[in-house]
Protein backbone atom coordinates (compact mmCIF):
# COMPACT_ATOMS: atom_id res chain seq x y z
CA UNK A 1 0.00 0.00 0.00
CA UNK A 2 1.63 3.14 -0.86
CA UNK A 3 1.30 6.28 1.39
CA UNK A 4 -1.98 7.63 0.94
CA UNK A 5 -2.32 11.90 1.87
CA UNK A 6 -5.05 11.79 4.60
CA UNK A 7 -8.22 13.63 3.35
CA UNK A 8 -9.60 16.86 4.65
CA UNK A 9 -13.31 16.01 6.43
CA UNK A 10 -16.52 17.47 4.48
CA UNK A 11 -17.09 20.35 6.77
CA UNK A 12 -20.08 21.27 4.34
CA UNK A 13 -22.40 19.81 6.41
CA UNK A 14 -21.26 21.89 9.77
CA UNK A 15 -23.61 23.93 9.46
CA UNK A 16 -26.78 22.66 9.16
CA UNK A 17 -25.49 20.24 12.42
CA UNK A 18 -25.32 23.84 13.65
CA UNK A 19 -28.54 24.78 12.69
CA UNK A 20 -30.47 21.59 13.99
CA UNK A 21 -28.72 21.97 17.23
CA UNK A 22 -29.85 26.13 17.10
CA UNK A 23 -33.63 25.32 16.39
CA UNK A 24 -33.72 22.45 18.74
CA UNK A 25 -32.96 25.29 21.59
CA UNK A 26 -34.76 27.73 20.08
CA UNK A 27 -38.04 25.73 20.07
CA UNK A 28 -37.30 24.35 23.99
CA UNK A 29 -36.28 27.80 25.18
CA UNK A 30 -39.04 29.33 27.11
CA UNK A 31 -38.40 33.11 27.68
CA UNK A 32 -41.11 33.03 30.16
CA UNK A 33 -40.99 35.78 33.49
CA UNK A 34 -42.50 35.00 36.17
CA UNK A 35 -45.27 36.99 37.10
CA UNK A 36 -47.07 37.99 40.34
CA UNK A 37 -48.77 39.99 42.46
CA UNK A 38 -46.64 42.54 43.97
CA UNK A 39 -46.71 43.16 48.13
CA UNK A 40 -45.22 45.08 50.73
CA UNK A 41 -45.81 43.19 54.24
CA UNK A 42 -45.72 45.12 57.31
CA UNK A 43 -42.81 45.21 59.63
CA UNK A 44 -42.55 42.80 62.23
CA UNK A 45 -43.46 44.42 65.54
CA UNK A 46 -42.88 42.79 69.11
CA UNK A 47 -45.76 43.46 71.01
CA UNK A 48 -48.66 45.11 69.45
CA UNK A 49 -49.33 48.40 71.04
CA UNK A 50 -52.06 49.14 72.85
CA UNK A 51 -52.77 52.45 72.21
CA UNK A 52 -53.29 53.08 68.65
CA UNK A 53 -55.98 55.97 67.83
CA UNK A 54 -58.82 54.25 67.10
CA UNK A 55 -59.77 54.54 63.37
CA UNK A 56 -63.20 55.97 62.49
CA UNK A 57 -65.90 52.96 61.46
CA UNK A 58 -66.65 55.29 57.72
CA UNK A 59 -62.54 55.15 57.05
CA UNK A 60 -62.70 51.45 57.04
CA UNK A 61 -63.63 49.19 54.50
CA UNK A 62 -64.06 46.11 55.60
CA UNK A 63 -63.53 42.71 53.60
CA UNK A 64 -64.16 38.93 55.06
CA UNK A 65 -63.62 36.31 53.17
CA UNK A 66 -64.81 32.59 54.79
CA UNK A 67 -63.59 28.92 54.29
CA UNK A 68 -66.42 28.37 51.62
CA UNK A 69 -64.93 31.48 49.71
CA UNK A 70 -67.44 33.56 50.05
CA UNK A 71 -67.01 37.60 50.62
CA UNK A 72 -68.63 39.97 53.24
CA UNK A 73 -68.11 43.91 52.29
CA UNK A 74 -68.69 45.96 54.70
CA UNK A 75 -71.10 43.60 56.27
CA UNK A 76 -73.08 42.02 53.35
CA UNK A 77 -72.53 39.71 51.11
CA UNK A 78 -71.21 40.26 47.91
CA UNK A 79 -69.82 38.50 44.37
CA UNK A 80 -66.13 39.25 43.52
CA UNK A 81 -66.60 40.92 40.25
CA UNK A 82 -68.41 43.75 42.11
CA UNK A 83 -65.47 44.22 44.65
CA UNK A 84 -63.69 46.59 42.13
CA UNK A 85 -66.16 49.20 41.81
CA UNK A 86 -67.30 49.46 45.55
CA UNK A 87 -63.35 49.87 46.23
CA UNK A 88 -63.30 52.87 43.66
CA UNK A 89 -66.51 54.07 45.18
CA UNK A 90 -64.68 53.91 48.66
CA UNK A 91 -61.48 55.15 47.75
CA UNK A 92 -63.43 58.52 45.90
CA UNK A 93 -66.23 58.94 47.89
CA UNK A 94 -67.23 61.40 45.21
CA UNK A 95 -70.63 62.66 46.55
CA UNK A 96 -69.17 63.52 50.22
CA UNK A 97 -71.08 60.60 51.76
CA UNK A 98 -71.61 60.52 55.48
CA UNK A 99 -70.69 56.60 55.43
CA UNK A 100 -67.67 57.09 53.19
CA UNK A 101 -64.52 57.68 54.49
CA UNK A 102 -63.39 61.17 55.44
CA UNK A 103 -60.79 63.72 53.47
CA UNK A 104 -57.89 65.33 54.07
CA UNK A 105 -56.54 68.49 52.29
CA UNK A 106 -53.29 68.07 51.38
CA UNK A 107 -50.77 69.81 48.79
CA UNK A 108 -49.66 67.58 46.20
CA UNK A 109 -46.88 68.58 43.70
CA UNK A 110 -48.46 68.90 39.98
CA UNK A 111 -52.40 68.84 41.45
CA UNK A 112 -52.27 71.73 43.67
CA UNK A 113 -54.68 71.35 46.90
CA UNK A 114 -56.31 68.11 46.93
CA UNK A 115 -58.58 66.40 48.81
CA UNK A 116 -57.45 63.01 49.52
CA UNK A 117 -59.35 59.94 51.31
CA UNK A 118 -58.87 58.83 54.58
CA UNK A 119 -60.34 54.97 54.05
CA UNK A 120 -58.30 52.10 54.92
CA UNK A 121 -58.75 49.07 53.57
CA UNK A 122 -59.06 45.86 56.32
CA UNK A 123 -58.91 42.79 54.66
CA UNK A 124 -59.52 39.19 56.78
CA UNK A 125 -59.53 35.46 55.24
CA UNK A 126 -60.16 32.41 56.90
CA UNK A 127 -57.17 29.48 57.53
CA UNK A 128 -59.23 27.43 55.28
CA UNK A 129 -60.26 29.99 52.42
CA UNK A 130 -58.75 28.99 48.89
CA UNK A 131 -55.57 30.96 48.39
CA UNK A 132 -57.43 31.87 44.41
CA UNK A 133 -59.80 33.38 46.37
CA UNK A 134 -57.70 35.00 48.24
CA UNK A 135 -55.49 35.96 45.25
CA UNK A 136 -58.71 37.41 43.34
CA UNK A 137 -59.42 39.59 46.34
CA UNK A 138 -56.01 40.78 46.35
CA UNK A 139 -56.25 41.38 42.65
CA UNK A 140 -59.58 43.40 42.78
CA UNK A 141 -58.07 45.71 45.38
CA UNK A 142 -54.94 46.20 43.01
CA UNK A 143 -57.15 46.65 40.28
CA UNK A 144 -59.14 49.09 41.65
CA UNK A 145 -56.31 51.15 42.88
CA UNK A 146 -54.38 50.57 39.70
CA UNK A 147 -57.51 51.93 37.67
CA UNK A 148 -57.93 55.23 40.09
CA UNK A 149 -54.31 55.77 39.27
CA UNK A 150 -54.59 55.59 35.63
CA UNK A 151 -57.50 57.81 35.76
CA UNK A 152 -56.12 60.17 37.31
CA UNK A 153 -52.72 60.33 35.49
CA UNK A 154 -54.41 60.30 31.78
CA UNK A 155 -56.65 63.50 33.63
CA UNK A 156 -53.54 65.02 34.41
CA UNK A 157 -50.48 63.88 32.19
CA UNK A 158 -52.35 62.27 29.06
CA UNK A 159 -50.31 59.14 30.04
CA UNK A 160 -50.64 55.87 31.62
CA UNK A 161 -49.47 55.81 35.06
CA UNK A 162 -46.80 53.49 34.03
CA UNK A 163 -45.34 55.65 31.79
CA UNK A 164 -44.83 58.77 33.57
CA UNK A 165 -41.42 60.47 35.49
CA UNK A 166 -40.69 59.04 39.12
CA UNK A 167 -41.93 62.67 40.46
CA UNK A 168 -45.01 62.47 39.13
CA UNK A 169 -45.85 58.51 39.72
CA UNK A 170 -45.03 59.45 43.33
CA UNK A 171 -47.94 62.56 43.30
CA UNK A 172 -50.05 60.26 41.95
CA UNK A 173 -49.53 57.87 44.76
CA UNK A 174 -49.51 60.29 47.15
CA UNK A 175 -53.13 60.73 45.50
CA UNK A 176 -54.16 57.17 45.62
CA UNK A 177 -52.40 55.40 48.22
CA UNK A 178 -52.11 51.70 48.76
CA UNK A 179 -53.35 51.47 51.93
CA UNK A 180 -54.58 47.62 52.65
CA UNK A 181 -54.18 46.45 56.03
CA UNK A 182 -54.27 42.38 56.47
CA UNK A 183 -55.76 41.27 59.78
CA UNK A 184 -54.54 37.80 61.24
CA UNK A 185 -56.84 35.10 59.64
CA UNK A 186 -59.75 33.60 61.89
CA UNK A 187 -60.31 30.04 62.21
CA UNK A 188 -63.86 29.22 62.43
CA UNK A 189 -64.17 26.94 59.48
CA UNK A 190 -63.25 24.09 60.97
CA UNK B 1 -11.15 25.30 -9.39
CA UNK B 2 -9.11 27.01 -12.07
CA UNK B 3 -11.05 25.20 -14.40
CA UNK B 4 -14.31 26.43 -13.26
CA UNK B 5 -12.89 30.31 -12.80
CA UNK B 6 -12.01 30.05 -16.30
CA UNK B 7 -15.59 28.95 -17.11
CA UNK B 8 -17.84 31.48 -15.43
CA UNK B 9 -15.36 34.55 -15.27
CA UNK B 10 -17.79 36.87 -16.37
CA UNK B 11 -20.65 35.68 -13.99
CA UNK B 12 -21.45 36.18 -10.17
CA UNK B 13 -18.92 34.90 -7.76
CA UNK B 14 -20.48 32.71 -4.69
CA UNK B 15 -20.22 34.09 -1.30
CA UNK B 16 -18.08 32.23 0.78
CA UNK B 17 -19.82 30.82 3.09
CA UNK B 18 -17.07 29.04 5.10
CA UNK B 19 -17.93 31.45 8.32
CA UNK B 20 -21.22 30.41 8.26
CA UNK B 21 -21.10 27.51 10.83
CA UNK B 22 -19.14 30.17 13.35
CA UNK B 23 -21.83 32.16 13.21
CA UNK B 24 -24.79 29.66 13.68
CA UNK B 25 -22.55 28.45 16.55
CA UNK B 26 -22.59 31.70 17.86
CA UNK B 27 -26.19 32.05 18.38
CA UNK B 28 -26.28 28.00 19.76
CA UNK B 29 -24.41 29.13 22.46
CA UNK B 30 -26.14 32.57 23.40
CA UNK B 31 -28.74 30.51 23.40
CA UNK B 32 -27.70 27.72 25.15
CA UNK B 33 -26.30 30.11 27.82
CA UNK B 34 -29.41 32.33 27.79
CA UNK B 35 -31.85 29.64 28.64
CA UNK B 36 -32.44 29.22 32.37
CA UNK B 37 -33.45 25.05 32.84
CA UNK B 38 -35.58 24.60 36.08
CA UNK B 39 -33.06 25.20 39.04
CA UNK B 40 -35.04 23.25 41.50
CA UNK B 41 -37.41 19.67 40.55
CA UNK B 42 -40.42 20.49 42.42
CA UNK B 43 -41.58 18.18 44.80
CA UNK B 44 -45.01 19.57 45.04
CA UNK B 45 -47.65 20.14 42.77
CA UNK B 46 -48.27 23.99 41.89
CA UNK B 47 -51.27 24.75 39.97
CA UNK B 48 -50.72 28.85 39.05
CA UNK B 49 -53.42 30.88 40.40
CA UNK B 50 -54.84 33.43 37.87
CA UNK B 51 -55.03 37.53 38.43
CA UNK B 52 -54.40 40.31 35.98
CA UNK B 53 -52.60 42.89 37.77
CA UNK B 54 -49.87 41.18 37.23
CA UNK B 55 -46.16 42.59 37.89
CA UNK B 56 -43.01 40.90 36.49
CA UNK B 57 -40.08 39.78 38.31
CA UNK B 58 -37.17 40.69 35.77
CA UNK B 59 -33.78 40.46 38.05
CA UNK B 60 -33.67 36.78 38.95
CA UNK B 61 -30.79 37.26 41.00
CA UNK B 62 -33.30 39.00 43.51
CA UNK B 63 -35.62 36.55 44.00
CA UNK B 64 -36.25 33.28 46.18
CA UNK B 65 -39.15 31.16 46.04
CA UNK B 66 -40.82 29.31 47.92
CA UNK B 67 -42.97 26.66 46.73
CA UNK B 68 -46.13 25.08 48.27
CA UNK B 69 -48.49 22.64 47.31
CA UNK B 70 -49.82 18.95 47.89
CA UNK B 71 -46.46 16.63 47.20
CA UNK B 72 -46.02 14.81 44.05
CA UNK B 73 -47.78 11.43 43.75
CA UNK B 74 -44.29 9.36 44.19
CA UNK B 75 -43.69 11.48 47.98
CA UNK B 76 -47.28 11.32 48.85
CA UNK B 77 -46.93 7.65 51.14
CA UNK B 78 -44.36 9.67 52.75
CA UNK B 79 -45.38 13.34 52.71
CA UNK B 80 -49.05 12.76 53.11
CA UNK B 81 -51.38 15.13 50.97
CA UNK B 82 -51.42 18.05 52.76
CA UNK B 83 -49.82 21.05 51.07
CA UNK B 84 -46.22 21.28 52.56
CA UNK B 85 -43.56 24.09 51.71
CA UNK B 86 -40.86 23.25 49.45
CA UNK B 87 -37.72 25.34 50.19
CA UNK B 88 -35.17 24.50 47.46
CA UNK B 89 -34.94 20.84 47.08
CA UNK B 90 -36.91 19.69 49.89
CA UNK B 91 -39.70 19.20 51.97
CA UNK B 92 -39.73 21.81 54.72
CA UNK B 93 -41.63 23.63 57.52
CA UNK B 94 -42.71 27.09 58.52
CA UNK B 95 -39.64 26.86 61.15
CA UNK B 96 -37.04 26.81 58.46
CA UNK B 97 -38.35 29.17 56.32
CA UNK B 98 -36.07 31.85 58.68
CA UNK B 99 -32.78 30.57 58.09
CA UNK B 100 -33.54 29.70 54.51
CA UNK B 101 -34.27 33.02 54.01
CA UNK B 102 -30.94 33.90 55.93
CA UNK B 103 -28.92 31.85 53.52
CA UNK B 104 -30.32 33.53 50.29
CA UNK B 105 -29.77 36.45 51.60
CA UNK B 106 -26.20 35.89 52.47
CA UNK B 107 -25.55 34.37 48.58
CA UNK B 108 -26.74 37.98 47.52
CA UNK B 109 -24.10 41.01 47.25
CA UNK B 110 -24.39 43.63 49.63
CA UNK B 111 -25.57 45.84 47.61
CA UNK B 112 -28.70 43.90 46.15
CA UNK B 113 -29.66 42.32 49.96
CA UNK B 114 -32.67 45.44 50.88
CA UNK B 115 -34.18 44.77 47.21
CA UNK B 116 -34.50 41.11 48.15
CA UNK B 117 -38.12 39.57 46.77
CA UNK B 118 -39.29 36.37 47.90
CA UNK B 119 -42.03 34.63 45.50
CA UNK B 120 -45.00 32.16 46.93
CA UNK B 121 -45.25 30.21 44.13
CA UNK B 122 -48.44 28.13 45.89
CA UNK B 123 -51.37 25.97 44.59
CA UNK B 124 -54.08 27.65 43.68
CA UNK B 125 -56.36 25.13 45.77
CA UNK B 126 -53.89 25.36 48.83
CA UNK B 127 -55.82 27.00 52.35
CA UNK B 128 -54.26 30.05 53.31
CA UNK B 129 -53.89 28.97 56.54
CA UNK B 130 -50.19 27.44 55.75
CA UNK B 131 -50.19 30.77 53.39
CA UNK B 132 -50.20 32.93 56.28
CA UNK B 133 -47.75 30.78 58.62
CA UNK B 134 -45.15 32.07 56.02
CA UNK B 135 -46.17 35.50 55.80
CA UNK B 136 -45.99 35.72 59.34
CA UNK B 137 -42.34 34.08 59.23
CA UNK B 138 -41.45 36.55 56.54
CA UNK B 139 -42.00 39.49 58.44
CA UNK B 140 -39.95 37.86 61.42
CA UNK B 141 -37.32 37.20 59.13
CA UNK B 142 -37.18 40.63 57.32
CA UNK B 143 -38.14 39.84 54.08
CA UNK B 144 -41.37 42.35 53.50
CA UNK B 145 -41.01 42.71 49.80
CA UNK B 146 -43.92 40.04 48.50
CA UNK B 147 -44.71 38.14 45.71
CA UNK B 148 -47.78 36.38 44.88
CA UNK B 149 -46.90 34.18 42.22
CA UNK B 150 -49.88 34.32 39.08
CA UNK B 151 -50.26 33.42 36.02
CA UNK B 152 -51.71 36.10 33.21
CA UNK B 153 -55.50 35.25 33.57
CA UNK B 154 -57.76 36.35 30.23
CA UNK B 155 -59.79 39.23 31.09
CA UNK B 156 -63.51 38.32 31.22
CA UNK B 157 -64.30 42.21 30.87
Amino acid sequence: MGKREVQEVNAGSMADIAFLLLIFFLVTTTMDTDTGLATLLPPPVEEEPEDTPPVKERNVFTVLINSNNQLLVEGKPMEIRDLTEAVKEFIVNPMDDENLPEKNVKEVEFFGTVEIGKGIISLQNDRDTEYQTYLMVQNELSRAINELRDDASKRKFGKEYGELEKEEQKAIRTLYPRKISEAEPKNIGK
Amino acid sequence: MAKFRKKKSGGQQAINTASLPDIVFMLLFFFMVSTTMKEVDLNVVVKPALATELVKLEKKELVTFIYVGVPAKKYQSLYGSEPRIQLNDQFSSVTDIQSYIAQSRDAMTESTQSKMIVSIKADKECPMGIITDIKQALRKAAALKLNYSAAEMVADR
